[in-house]
């Protein structure tokens, strides 16, 4: 068979280990060729670099790292802060090169990144390296000060990368306010396979670092900016995957800890479904989650609770003193009661804590206690797109979450801008309160639910040491009527029921006394009416009798007068 | 006219130290073969024949150049007298490398 000219050369990809990056590039850097890591100063791009070469080398890809511009042994220490044992790899499947110029070193002329490359070809040889990490780049390069110089030895880098079939991250400053370097970054964009920026910056107080996909060229790959999390255990990307998977939605109610309000959602939350409680403070959020939290650890559901700026101990504490005592749940480690400090990070990193939390303790229900705290103080940008991340993470573990969203006002028509959440949440159940008559009472209503039939009244929500329980309202010459006011309302009902009873009865009674009247009337005619039936056949009976007896005395008369035959017969 | 700046002057008339440096090359790279041209003049000229140039070829020994922390090509370290001293580039620059070098340029605009 003829061999052909043209080799397809399958775009084959390096896992990077680091969460939610492989799922944006749709598996990992281009293997066997060059990604630039374009950022500014804490954006994250040694840490990424080191992330993905140690992945490697735990998996059965050694790795070099070339440090331009940090000592390797501070490299190593830094990376103890994430738990990564590098001292353990080091040599066998981690070589670290010094490549920091000294100091005073003077550049006279050009030189060429020529011997390094070959010297660290036969290196990568020695060892089976399959991944470099040239750490900033740019350190080496503006000693070359000379734009077109610059230009070659990045070609030349990247060509070696290519022929020595290393999977190669370059680190470059890319400062906007440096418009000196624009030129040689703007080159090593168009050369190499893949192109990532990253960026760091504070909005509202709070620190972000953000990661977007420029260029990456044979692949598809998530083109939007994503979250980046330096956390305990290394960089993360707070993201998902392209395609999400597509689970088939439940019809399984799971109960919402109060009778009532199952009842006016059809049979309770669905299982999988993103509930919104909002309400202004103090309308009983907490409490329904609290609620919400004790039905699912009875039925033995794993649970979580993140209370955003309020300790664990002090949640299990308020809650007791409605009656809902979560403490032998917590102690049993069926609940995982976790406070996070709301202003730490961005609310899209915050996804990623809660990612992790889901991972970590596998709910089956999981509240947030309160959406709002991590959502305000965010950028309009992240504010629209974490709750989405939010459901896209809670739908695909299955998990049902119940969120609250604290309000200032009172209007529920204000939260739809507030907080994106209601526009994706499946059941949004609003709680108010009412003043009236010096008294504020708290309601519940109902406002979506998604799939389900719902009851569309107001209830008053009264809080007690037993918990929730949910009662109608009085509506009273157009206002509602609660607390008290509903209390007085019922009295008086009850009142004016009482007296209309009694009057009936009265009524009754005077009834049943005329007909028993007119009962007695009958019996008395009755028997007038059997006495004059009885002097009526006597008078018959007499009269019958006489016509008898003369006839008789006639005829006797007749034969005692010995007439003739000739008779006056009567007729009869 | 080339000239030592004078708080040098005593150290060059009192020894007669020798002027070693230690050129790293890449095989036969025009910048090394450069650099080692533009050295041998330059030596020429400020020390006459009191210079030594040891050429090290990185290619056939990386080991030893990354220990002596050589990581570009071509370099010119001054072995001796101390301080060393390390110029990295072809030295087609010559004002810098002489101003590397302790040595100041007199008579230029």
């Amino acid at each position: 068979m003829p061999k052909t000219n043209v080799q397809h050369i399958e775009l084959t990809k390096a896992r990077t280990g680091i969460r939610g990056l492989d799922d944006i590039t749709n598996g990992g850097l281009p293997q066997g060729r060059g990604t630039l890591l374009a950022g500014g100063p804490g954006s994250g791009k040694t840490v990424l670099a080191l992330q993905t070469l140690v992945s490697g080398a735990v998996n059965g890809e050694p790795g070099i790292f070339v440090a331009f511009e940090e000592d390797s042994a501070r490299i190593i220490a830094n990376a103890a802060t994430f738990g990564w044992n590098l001292p353990a790899l080091e040599n066998k499947e981690l070589f670290f090169l010094d490549t920091k110029p000294r100091p005073d070193v003077v550049c006279a002329g050009q030189f060429d990144l020529s011997s390094l490359l070959a010297s660290l070809k036969a290196k990568a040889d020695q060892m089976g390296a399959k991944r470099i990490v040239f750490d900033s780049i740019d350190v080496l390069l503006s000693l070359l000060d000379d734009p077109l110089a610059e230009r070659r030895e990045l070609f030349r880098l990247n060509d070696w990368l290519v022929s020595s079939r290393l999977t190669g991250i370059i680190t470059c400053k890319n400062n906007d306010s440096c418009q000196s370097r624009l030129d040689y970054q703007d080159f090593m964009q168009y050369m190499v396979d893949c192109v990532i920026f990253l960026r760091h910056e504070v909005d509202n107080r709070v620190t972000h670092r953000t990661l977007r996909i420029v260029k990456y060229r044979g692949s598809g790959f998530y083109a939007g900016e994503v979250a980046l999390s330096l956390g305990d255990s290394g960089a993360e990307v707070v993201s998902f995957p392209l395609s999400a998977p597509c689970e088939s939605a439940s019809t399984e109610r799971i109960s919402s800890g109060v009778a009532r309000l199952d009842s006016m959602l059809g049979g309770g939350y669905y299982r999988g479904a993103a509930i919104l409680l909002s309400g202004a403070p103090g309308t009983s959020k907490t409490t329904l989650c609290g609620s919400f939290v004790l039905a699912a650890c009875e039925r033995g559901e794993p649970s979580l609770f993140v209370g955003f700026d309020e300790p664990a101990h002090e949640i299990v504490r308020n809650l007791r003193s409605v009656g809902i005592d979560l403490g032998p749940h917590v102690a049993s480690g069926l609940l995982h009661i976790q406070s996070i400090r709301s202003s730490l990070t961005g609310a899209e990193e915050h996804i990623g804590t809660l990612r992790n939390l889901i991972d970590t303790h596998q709910p089956r229900c999981f509240v947030i206690d309160p959406l709002s705290a991590i959502i305000n103080c965010d950028s309009d940008a992240s504010r629209r797109r974490m709750p989405e991340q939010l459901l896209a993470l809670t739908k695909s573990a299955g998990v049902t979450l119940v969120c609250t969203s604290l309000l200032g006002g009172n209007d529920a028509l204000n939260e739809a801008t507030n907080i994106q959440v209601s526009t994706v949440a499946d059941t949004w159940i609003h709680l108010s309160y009412n003043v009236l008559s010096g008294e504020r009472n708290r309601a519940l209503t109902i406002i979506k639910s998604r799939g389900t039939e719902h009851s569309n009244q107001v209830r008053e929500l009264i809080l007690n040491s037993d918990g929730i329980t949910l009662a109608d309202v009085y509506q009273a010459e157009g206002e509602v009527l609660m607390g008290t006011s509903r209390w007085q309302k019922e009295i008086a009902e009850k009142a004016a029921e009482e007296l209309l009873q009694a009057s009936v009865e009265h009524k009754r009674k005077e009834l049943e006394l005329a007909q028993a009247e007119v009962n007695a009337r009958i019996e008395v005619l009755q028997r007038e009416m059997a006495v004059k039936r009885g002097e009526l056949e006597m008078l018959l009976a007499t009269e019958a009798n006489r016509l008898k007896l003369f006839e008789r005395n006639r005829d006797e008369l007749w034969s005692m007068r010995s007439g003739d035959d000739q008779k006056i017969s009567s007729s009869s | 006219m080339l000239t030592t700046p004078p708080f040098l002057e005593p150290a060059l008339k009192t020894t007669d130290e020798i002027f070693a440096f230690r050129l790293y090359v890449a095989g036969e790279a025009p910048n090394s073969i450069l650099a080692l041209r533009n050295l041998k003049s330059l030596c020429q000229s400020l020390y006459g024949d009191n210079y030594r140039i040891d050429v090290v070829d990185v290619l056939l020994s990386p080991e030893r150049a990354w220990a002596e922390g050589v990581m570009v090509t071509p370099m010119v370290m001054r072995i001796s007298p101390v301080p060393v001293i390390q110029i990295i580039g072809n030295l087609n620059n010559s004002d810098q490398a002489l101003n590397a070098l302790g040595v100041v340029m007199e008579n230029r605009v």
